[in-house]
């Protein structure tokens, strides 16, 4: 009797396992996005969207940071890897076997707790507190107390951008790292004397001061002509020839409807309404038009 | 073969027509139809005994396989970091420069190590007369029916998920700890507070079961000798339970040192040395659950995190040894 269930059971799993993993195998409309925080919301949007007029197609969009989405896609283990950071400027990413799809380009802005009674910074202050230089707020003229100096984790895209054009190759001073755009927002609007950076499409709300840049002010009008410096592309990649659900939802993220419709409703701009371009060396360049 | 069975025939027959046991009615059985065959083949018993056997044995198997590849590959992953990356491991655990990405003269660990055993030694320090205390009086003081009741509640601890206690953590400890001593709140304080309440549970009911294992004769003839109910406890119950609630104390440490989700909520992760308590850090686990996505398998800086992960490997098997010889002197 007992054998019976057992072996009964047995076959009855076996078959779970393979009809199970058959399905996911067979299932070449699901298609999963992984990556980029600063990309997530749009992502999101764009996949409800997507759903809602092609009937029958699953995407998944998951977060975790540039650095996830570049060795998750790498790795083959999803569709499409989302990064704000140019693939070949990451270690033990093979760019050439990754195929790049600029989807969309995001501001990030510096960000204090409002009681630091700063707004504007130049550059070179900015930098300096993120080196660790400028320890008081007094020294950029607010008002006195010691500044706390949050930062994103390592593989974040938005740090990458942030070093890379703020930094310029100079260490950032060793701090509390925070996983994601959400959480450092939290942080800053609570804290007193804390300073970070976030992307545009976060920055909506007015329980944080926004920091101007030599008195440039943080706004997408600003950005096309690199008047404010802090901007990344966002980056869709897939490995090799995406399949044809892929190459389907590439071609929607990329068509008007999307470019010119629900990115500058999230938050983002367009890649189409750039005047300038800049490559993977942060070389920037005027586009003729 | 058939020889045998012709034997065993023989000896049977023999034994009917003898009938030296005249209470067991063989003829009943009606001895004529004894199926030798049947005899001398495995019963349908003995096949679910095979069965039994080797499902069981299978299951070792497996479970066996699984430690060996995953010890296997945490081992080739995180010593790659010192043969294939060239890391000088006294580098590694006496630097406190940690940002791999930068190269091997950047891949220490000492700050995370010291933080590690920090919160677990302070949560433990905080949570064992806490966690004796309970059990004291749930095994000492109380009725049976309340201590049913309070058993029931330490176990509910012990089922919430451990992000659970991070957000708690993160919403009430993290502003409160802002508000007394300034700062952030993020740091090893606060590591500390959450811990203590996720170790608790643990500590107390391993506790509870070492005290009821105190023999009842030891109590009773400390009683017979005039001793108080605290007399009693303190100078007998305590002693004699001393070595399973050591035990105790070891796997809440083993629990606090391998927490990663609650702590990386509040600590900060910012890979400091500490200077206070109050001060952001980072522990080898919370720096494994805030790293591990970023890097690429194979690179420098995911190895190194491998390292980190043997590291917690060879702490936990340590607090299994000093388990075992916890144990092995409390026998004596």
């Amino acid at each position: 009797m007992h054998k019976h269930l057992l072996g009964k059971l047995t076959i009855l799993f076996l078959f779970i396992v393979t009809f199970l993993t058959g399905c996911a195998n067979n299932n070449s409309s699901k298609i999963t996005i992984v990556g980029s925080s600063a990309l997530q919301p749009l992502a999101e949007q764009a996949g409800n969207d997507y759903r809602l007029s092609h009937s029958g197609s699953n995407i998944v969009v998951q977060g975790g940071g540039s650095g996830t989405g570049l060795s998750q896609i790498q790795a083959g283990a999803v569709q499409i890897g989302s990064s704000d950071v140019f693939a070949d400027t990451q270690k033990g990413i093979n760019a050439h076997l990754l195929k790049d799809y600029l989807v969309a380009v995001v501001g990030v802005v510096p960000i204090v707790n409002k009681g630091v009674g700063v707004e504007n910074l130049s550059i070179k202050q900015l930098q300096e507190i993120f080196t660790g230089k400028i320890t008081n707020w007094q020294q950029v003229g607010g008002k006195k107390g010691a500044i706390i100096v949050i930062n994103r984790s390592k593989g974040s895209g938005t740090r990458a951008t942030f070093e890379d054009l703020v930094l310029r190759g100079k260490q950032a001073v060793k701090s509390q790292e925070q996983d994601s755009n959400g959480t450092v927002k939290k942080i800053v609007n609570s804290t007193p004397g804390t300073i970070s950076y976030i992307s545009f499409p976060y920055a909506t709300d007015n329980n944080i001061q926004k920091l101007s840049i030599d008195h440039v002010y943080p706004t997408n009008k600003n950005i096309p002509d690199n008047k404010w410096k802090l901007w990344s592309y966002e980056h869709m990649y897939t490995k090799g020839k995406p399949n044809k659900a892929t190459a389907s939802f590439l071609k929607y993220m990329l068509s008007k409807k999307v470019q010119t419709g629900l990115i500058p409703k999230t938050g983002y701009l367009s890649v189409n309404q750039m005047h300038v371009k800049r490559d993977s060396h942060n070389k920037v360049t005027k586009l003729g038009k | 073969m058939s020889e045998k069975n012709d034997d065993l025939k023989k000896v049977v027959n023999q034994a009917l027509a003898e009938q030296k046991v005249p209470h067991v009615k063989l003829d009943k059985m009606k001895p004529s139809t004894v199926d030798i065959d049947k005899l001398t083949k495995p019963s349908k018993e003995t096949h679910q005994e095979y069965w039994g056997k080797g499902l069981t044995f299978l299951a070792i198997v497996l479970i066996i396989l699984l430690v060996v590849s995953i010890i296997g590959f945490v081992g080739e992953h995180g010593l790659a970091t010192f043969f294939s990356d060239h890391v000088n491991i006294i580098h590694f655990l006496t630097s406190t420069d940690w940002d791999p990405t930068q190269g091997k003269n950047h891949v220490g660990a000492l700050a995370m190590i010291v933080t590690s055993f920090l919160v677990t030694l302070i949560s433990a320090l905080i949570a064992a007369p806490f966690a004796i205390a309970v059990a004291l009086f749930m095994t000492e003081y109380s009725s049976k029916r309340s201590a049913k009741f309070l058993q029931s509640v330490t176990e509910l601890l012990v089922g919430i998920p451990s992000v659970v206690y991070g957000f708690l953590g993160l919403t009430i400890i993290v502003p409160a700890i802002r508000n007394i001593f300034g700062g952030t709140g993020f740091g090893i304080l606060a590591a500390t507070l959450v811990l203590f309440v996720m170790v608790l549970p643990t500590i107390t009911s391993l506790t509870v079961d070492a005290l009821k294992a105190v023999p009842t004769e030891l109590k009773n003839s400390s009683a017979a000798l005039g001793a108080t109910r605290w007399q009693t406890i303190y100078h007998v119950i305590l002693r004699a339970s001393t070595p399973r609630i050591l035990t105790a104390i070891i796997f809440g440490m083993a629990r606090a040192f391998g927490e990663a989700l609650a702590v990386q909520m509040v600590i900060g992760n910012a890979v400091l040395m500490p200077y206070n308590l109050v001060s952001p850090s980072a522990t080898l686990t919370s720096q494994l659950t805030s790293q591990m996505g970023n890097t690429v398998m194979g690179t420098l800086p995911n190895n190194a995190l491998w390292s980190l992960a043997l590291l917690l490997l060879l702490m936990s098997l340590l607090f299994n040894f000093l388990v075992h010889l916890i144990g092995k002197k409390g026998k004596k």
